[in-house]
């Protein structure tokens, strides 16, 4: 059961960071996830100090609060002539920064670890639960994790077209009328969601695996975005899969094998995609010499 | 006081040099990186360290610094080579490979580093502190090495300086000149990564990508010289180290890293402010006077065609000049605005009231003024007519971005210009000596003067 548990929430949290990592790479933000990911350790630690508990509705307000916050300062440096890498640098590492030494003065009172923080521990899932009127309702994780999962799954629903629009062609979006800063913002409020609910069970800094990897194996598997995110999704929770039963074989982080597994898939795809990869690119390149010849 | 007493510690003595040497190195370094559009290179680096260093560690079971070093090298290499292959054999663009290979690598070393813990081989206490880093943890070893990789470090560079100014600015102009541009960012690169790994023991993981981007991006602020920004940067780096040494001293749990990254950011955001030629005070101030600039010339535009709106209809007329309503009508600003502007015309004594109605003044030109004016039209009106016959004037090289048009003109085409303006009766006509004066002076007798 406990091992269900945890590949679940696993599976969880790969499928809403590959579902959104798509946008994000399709709009080269690939950094910005990141940067969002480390940015939120002091909204996390507030929201900690602020509510004296550990429940996730606080944190996922911190968090997503300081996310955006996050995206604000980078977009104005970015304006005031910060070339946007720096931008994004300078951001992220000072509120990281600020959210360690919030963890260190404070450490008595939120209890947290900052390694737990760092790369995250997935094998407690099960044992924090928590209680409604009484009735264990089972891991606090899994619901946070599966509630933003539901919620990225419903904004991105309905507002599937203006997202796809703003990804391709932002120009465009924004010359027939559709908000592009919005949905900016909104895409960003979901990344933060997304980060804090899995920064629990998978780490603040592995989320950006999470975020990426997949949705760069689905990239180069496909030219359809439908198509991407199904495969993007089913990348990240073949991850999770492989990554808990590789992890229970070598005895170590959960969080750091499923990135590793991710990593592998990559691989896999870099190398044999039948369109983009290196292999069958290099066939198609002899054909045209042989063609040639 | 407390300081004082700190600086007494030994400990802290060393500390300190660690973080002072670091704080230079990585400054220096940071500034080529950021020139190469490459700062978040450094936090590729420092993540792709991980592995390499537990690897190294599993295989030789020793702490020494000198071999994390090498085992962090070669998995930087790797991880640069990576990178670049990615974006180059796919079409990943080279944000996401980037992301990507960093946290890839960053997992593999949390499964190596988990495994080594749990694998309770005796003495590996000390590695998650040498990767989440641990200033106060510097030792006597530690600084020495540190001091040996900073001097390498920066006797490169400024044996180097000339390549790598050059790698900055126009690598494709180096390779024309000869210079091995291939070797020296592959060089640049080692070294970028050298300073990541003996600054991953203070700051750790995350952080170390702070070192090489906030002192750079600040010292940018303040000069436009590559040599002085190398050195301001590094100087910056210097005084981030000792501050949140020192800060950190102050204070239990004050974990040293965190704080030296904060006192580099403050210094960033305090140069983001106040730079004189960069900072947003200054630039608002410079877009607040252009405002204002702009403002004035637009009122006097107006007051000047209302003026010639008058002589066109009779010369000799009844004229009682114009109020700030008018005139905000004929320009389309607000009237509080052009009554401001009047009064900032007044100051510089090129509008006067002439007489007034029982609520409003009612202004005209002085004859400095108006010459002043008939310049602002006729440019105005001779940039019009550059831009409504462009192709006509495409073969003169003309700086659009220049405020006045005549003086970029040889005589003989201002001359045809003029004619055309004549042509279209778009010329300027008020001037003083053409009679106008009449029109200008101030009239007691509530605006009945002829």
């Amino acid at each position: 059961m406990n091992t269900f548990l945890i590949i679940l929430t696993g599976s969880l949290v790969a499928a809403s960071c590959g579902f959104l990592g798509c946008f994000l790479i399709l709009r080269r933000m690939a950094m910005l996830g990141d940067a969002i990911s480390h940015a939120i350790l002091p909204g996390i630690v507030l929201a900690f100090l602020f509510s004296g508990s550990r429940e996730i509705l606080p944190m996922l307000i911190g968090a997503a609060i300081i996310g955006l916050i996050t995206v604000f300062i980078v977009q104005m440096l970015n304006q005031s002539g910060v070339k946007s890498d720096a931008a994004i640098g300078v951001t992220f590492t000072a509120l990281f920064s600020v959210g360690v030494v919030l963890v260190s003065l404070y450490t008595q009172q939120v209890d947290l670890d900052l390694d737990c923080v760092l790369y995250g521990e997935i094998a407690y899932v099960p044992w924090d639960t928590w209680q409604l009127g009484g009735v264990d309702m089972g891991p606090r994780a899994l619901w946070g994790v599966g509630g933003v999962f539901l919620f990225s799954l419903v904004v991105i629903g309905l507002f599937f077209k203006q997202f796809k629009l703003c990804s391709f062609d932002p120009a465009l979006a924004a010359a027939i009328g559709i908000p592009v800063m919005l949905f900016h913002y909104l895409l960003m409020t979901l990344v933060s969601l997304t980060t804090v609910a899995a920064f629990e069970s998978v780490g603040a800094i592995l989320v950006v695996a999470m975020l990426v990897v997949p949705s760069a194996t689905a990239y180069l598997l496909t030219d359809r975005l439908h198509a991407m995110l199904f495969i993007s999704m089913g990348a990240g929770v073949l991850s999770a899969v492989m990554g808990y039963f590789l992890a229970s074989w070598l005895d170590s982080s959960i969080a750091g094998a499923m990135t590793a597994v991710a990593g592998f898939l990559f691989l896999l795809a870099f190398l044999f995609s039948p369109r983009h990869g290196l292999i069958s690119k290099m066939v198609a390149r002899k054909k045209v010499q042989l063609g040639g010849a | 006081m407390h300081i004082l007493l700190a600086l007494q510690d030994p400990n802290t003595q060393w500390v300190l040099m660690g973080c002072v040497l670091l704080g230079v190195s990585s400054g220096v370094l940071g500034c080529f990186a950021f020139l190469r559009g490459r700062s978040l290179v450094g936090d590729a680096l420092a993540h792709a360290a991980l592995p390499g260093v537990c690897l190294v560690y599993l295989l030789t079971g020793s702490k020494s610094i000198g071999l994390f070093l090498i085992g962090a090298g070669i998995a930087g290499l790797l991880a640069t080579y990576c990178i670049t292959a990615i974006s180059r054999h796919t079409r990943i663009k080279e944000d996401t490979s980037l992301a990507l290979t960093l946290s890839v690598f960053f997992g593999i070393g949390i499964v190596l580093l988990t495994y080594i813990q749990h694998s309770a081989s005796g003495n590996q206490s000390g590695l998650d502190k040498f990767l989440f880093g641990q200033a106060a943890s510097l030792v006597f070893h530690d600084v020495i090495t540190i001091m040996a990789v900073a001097a390498v470090l920066i006797v490169t560079t400024t044996l180097l300086f000339k390549e790598f100014t050059l790698l900055s600015f126009d690598p494709g102009f180096g390779r024309g000149l000869g210079f091995p541009m291939g070797l020296l960012d592959g060089i640049l690169m080692l070294m970028l990564l050298m300073s990541v790994v003996i600054g991953l023991q203070a700051v750790g993981v995350v952080l170390v990508a702070a070192m090489l981007i906030a002192p750079a991006v600040t010292a940018r602020y303040w000069t436009d010289k590559l040599c002085t920004m190398v050195i301001l940067s590094g100087l910056f780096g210097a005084l981030s180290g000792v501050l949140g040494t020192l800060i950190s001293t102050q204070q239990e749990n004050l974990p040293t890293g965190p704080t030296i990254v904060l006192s580099a950011t403050a210094f960033f955001l305090f140069s983001l402010l106040f730079s004189p030629r960069r900072g947003v005070l200054a630039r608002l101030a410079r877009f607040l006077r252009m405002r204002k600039k702009v403002l004035c010339e637009d009122v006097m535009q107006a007051l000047y065609e209302k003026l010639e709106e008058q002589t066109k209809r009779s010369p000799t007329s009844f004229y009682p000049g114009f109020s700030a309503e008018h005139l905000a009508q004929k320009s389309g600003k607000r009237t509080a605005a052009v009554r401001k502007a009047m009064y900032a015309l007044e100051k510089r004594r090129y509008v006067t009231e002439r007489s007034r109605t029982k609520s409003e003044m009612l202004w005209t030109f002085t004859p400095e003024g108006l010459t002043e004016a008939h310049r602002l039209v006729l440019n105005q009106r001779l940039w019009d007519l550059y831009h409504m016959n462009q192709n006509q004037y495409q073969d003169l090289e003309i700086d659009v971005n220049q405020e006045e048009l005549a003086p970029q003109l040889s005589d003989s085409t201002l001359s045809v210009m003029l004619a055309q303006l004549r042509a279209y009766d778009l010329t300027p006509m008020l001037a003083d000596q053409h009679g106008v004066s009449h029109l200008l002076q101030p009239s007691n007798q509530g605006g009945l003067s002829l």
